[in-house]
């Protein structure tokens, strides 16, 4: 018996993908030259550039794998991991158009009207439209399916009631995908088959936007209050009562990718420019040792990507490399942090003292986005028949 | 991996599940050797994998030769299969043929050197030479004036004081003092003790991946089957994820020492990137075998800690082979200083992997 039977397929680059690699390295170095960008630290979740953004999207880098006729580029998805990588790798500030990107353009592919995809898609693409997730609430972190926030039908469309939280960027986002109760209760056993997805116009009519300030310091992250808000009939995503399903293959693809191991790539890059090329022992090992944890990660992680191409649906592997790579991201900031200490943030004069402080302040949010580690781990433990 | 290569590996794993039973590896320990294990394993071609045809080898290719090693790493297989196999390759890199029978190779820490003289007579000790009273040739990489040199050695005509790895396989030290090789040949150019290291690492990185597989398929069985406060422990959250995080670990050794693998079979072993993925693997695996070996323990309970409990032949297993050829920190060190000396902005063309 092989417990578990994970798989993590080896995928070979083609002279195609590395010449796309190469292209998208040799952008981000000159940007970077000329000032274009600053290298943040979880660049993907924290670092908001609409015009480096826009940039993205005159590329040809955002939308990738979509049809052509909705402004995509119809690449292939590992293209789409070459370039989603090196701009992790880099600390570029992706944030504006990551989820729209990620997940809420290709569920709108699958689940939007004609008129939607025409509409919207191209936008997204251009770097241009931006998405934020509609899925936890007050009451409802990691227990989902307890969530509260209601659509109710009425004449011409539906009426949303409730509050989603941490809803990342809001207050610039274009839209929401929301997960909210078209039917049953959160106390019923089957809540799972009343919930259903919607696509909310955020300037549309009662909906507050309020700033949640972070540990960071930073205003990333959003209460989003519907008071009657009114949506149209045709902004319900999919099925009715088909949500559980729709948001759970939503998830997947919010999990499976490379940001969930190189948040803090970027700080290990910039303490090998501060320790040059000829480190101490500690210096070489503790580099040593996060560049082999690297490797390993992002080998499983590549791993998870052929296993998608293969079109089969990696649950339970990309659920063991979250867990893992967020680990990751936090060990690595702190293994460095006892080389090359933190340092008063007004005088953090380079790359990495800056990096550093953002990594460290921002990394408990790693473990917990997009599923905690504890619910990733149950995922595992039920593939290992444990549960 | 074409399935003929698949038919080896499936060989070599019914002869490890049919007669590598832990009764088996419990006289091994205790001095008996298995030799009908060896035999069937000699018979099926699978101890000189590494050897080319020509050189009476099995001419298997090394990465399938490497997948075999996991395999042997997962079942414990107490006899010198692996070091037969590096052996094989070693005196492969001279062109010298290989013999039958169990062999291992020397030195296999870092600061030994073994010397050759004008007369052709070694000279040295080498320390913690597995499973060398069992074997019946020792390949050597010893120094002579004009450079390294690969010569094979009948483990009779030396000395050896017997001692045993922390697994309770023999570690054995071998005096060389006035022995004459069987053979002796110029090693390559720029051939050397830190190739044959890495060789060695490579090989116990792809064993401890193995190994861990085998304590999380044992610690996933046990917590099914125990039950305490009414219910098997499996149920207990603390458990489940222990276990998710044990999977998680040998996972991510099984990523590193197949790209290890990879890299060790696209270069005869050779080469600078060979070398780094080496490194890299061996640090990861090292790392893995702690974290896991730690947790297969806490779940097996008091039993794990029992002689009679197998759990040991893997765990044990995993501290040794994290040690041998270098242990997390050695190589760590190692490949910090690859990476630093690119400089910072090919740090992540560097994990990626230089074309």
């Amino acid at each position: 018996m092989a417990a578990g039977g994970f798989r993590f397929p080896r995928i070979d680059f083609s002279p195609e993908l590395k010449a796309l690699q190469q292209e998208v390295r040799a952008f981000l170095a000159s940007e970077r030259a000329s000032g274009g960008f600053k290298p943040v630290a979880d660049g993907w979740a924290f670092g908001v550039d609409l015009e480096f953004s826009r940039k993205l999207g005159k590329r040809g880098w955002l939308g990738m794998t979509w049809p052509k006729q909705y402004g995509g580029h119809e690449r292939s998805s590992m293209e789409r991991y070459v370039v989603t990588e090196e701009l992790l790798a880099a600390g570029a500030p992706v944030s504006a158009h990551w989820v729209a990107d990620r997940q809420s353009g290709p569920m709108l592919l699958k689940n939007g009207t004609e008129q939607q995809k025409l509409d919207i898609l191209p936008r997204i693409a251009a770097g241009e439209c931006y998405f934020a997730i509609g899925m936890s609430e007050p009451d409802s972190g990691s227990d989902l399916a307890s969530l509260r926030t209601t659509a109710t039908k009425v004449e011409g469309g539906w009426k949303i009631n409730g509050r989603k939280i941490w809803s990342s960027g809001a207050h610039f986002c274009h839209y929401m995908i929301a997960t909210v109760r078209t039917g049953g209760t959160r106390d019923e056993k089957n809540r799972h088959e009343g919930l259903s997805q919607f696509l909310i116009d955020l300037k549309g009519p009662g909906i507050q936007i309020r700033g949640i300030r972070n540990m960071a310091g930073d205003e990333h992250f959003n209460e989003t209050v519907f008071d009657d808000a009114f949506v149209a009939e045709d902004c319900l995503l999919g099925k009715e009562g088909e949500g559980w399903h729709q948001v759970t293959s939503e998830l997947g693809l919010e999990r499976s990718g490379p940001e969930r191991f190189l948040s803090s790539a970027i700080t290990l890059t910039e303490a090998v420019r501060r320790m040059g090329e000829n480190p101490d022992a500690r210096e070489a090992e503790a580099l040593g040792k996060n560049v082999a944890r690297l490797k390993a990660m992002r080998r499983m992680s590549l791993g998870v990507s052929a296993l998608l191409q293969e079109g089969e649906s990696p649950v339970v592997e990309a659920a063991l490399v979250k867990d893992l790579g967020t680990k990751f991201e936090s060990t690595l900031l702190n293994d460095v942090r006892q080389l090359m200490p933190t340092e008063a943030l007004g005088q953090s004069t380079d790359d990495y003292a800056r990096t550093l402080a953002e990594g460290l302040l921002r990394v408990p949010s790693s473990t917990i986005r997009g599923g905690t580690n504890e619910v990733l781990r149950g995922i595992v433990a039920r593939q290992l028949g444990l549960r | 991996m074409n399935s003929e290569d698949n038919l080896i590996v499936d060989a070599a794993v019914r002869i490890f599940q049919d007669m590598v039973v832990p009764s088996l590896i419990n006289e091994a320990e205790a001095g008996v050797w298995p030799s009908a294990l060896w035999e069937t394993l000699e018979e099926n071609g699978l101890t000189l994998a590494w050897g080319s045809d020509a050189l009476g080898g099995a001419g298997i290719a090394m990465g399938d030769g490497f997948a075999l090693l996991k395999e042997a790493g997962r079942h414990s297989v107490p006899v010198p299969l692996a070091e037969t196999m590096l052996a094989a390759w070693l005196l492969g890199n001279a062109g010298i043929e290989f013999p039958m029978g169990p062999m291992t190779i020397a030195p296999t820490q870092i600061n030994t050197k073994i010397k050759v003289g004008a007369d052709g007579a070694l000279t040295g000790t080498a320390r913690y030479v597995p499973f060398a009273r069992r074997t019946e040739h020792v390949a050597v990489l010893a120094n002579s004036d004009a450079g390294k040199v690969i010569a094979l050695v009948r483990t009779a005509d030396c000395a050896i004081r017997e001692n045993q790895s922390i697994a309770g396989e023999p570690a054995d030290e071998v005096s060389f003092d006035g022995v004459k090789p069987t053979k002796s040949v110029r090693a390559p150019e720029g051939f050397d003790e830190q190739a044959l290291f890495a060789m060695g690492a490579a090989i116990r990185s792809v064993q401890i991946a193995g190994g861990l597989q085998k304590i999380l398929d044992q610690s996933v069985q046990y917590s099914v089957e125990r039950s305490q406060f009414g219910r098997p422990i499996a149920k207990f959250q603390a458990i489940q994820h222990g276990l998710a995080q044990l999977a998680g670990e040998a996972a991510a050794a099984g990523a590193a020492a197949d790209a290890a693998a990879e890299a060790m079979a696209a270069t005869n072993g050779l080469g600078m990137i060979a070398r780094a993925e080496v490194a890299a693997a061996k640090t990861r695996t090292g790392e893995a075998a702690t974290i896991g070996t730690a947790i297969a323990h806490q779940t097996h309970g008091a039993m794990g800690f029992t002689y009679e409990h197998s759990l040991h032949h893997a765990t044990r297993r995993l501290w040794a082979w994290r040690d041998e050829f270098g242990n997390e920190s050695y190589w760590a060190i190692e490949l910090g200083r690859m990476v630093a000396a690119e400089g910072a902005d090919m740090l992540w063309p560097f994990v990626t992997g230089k074309e």
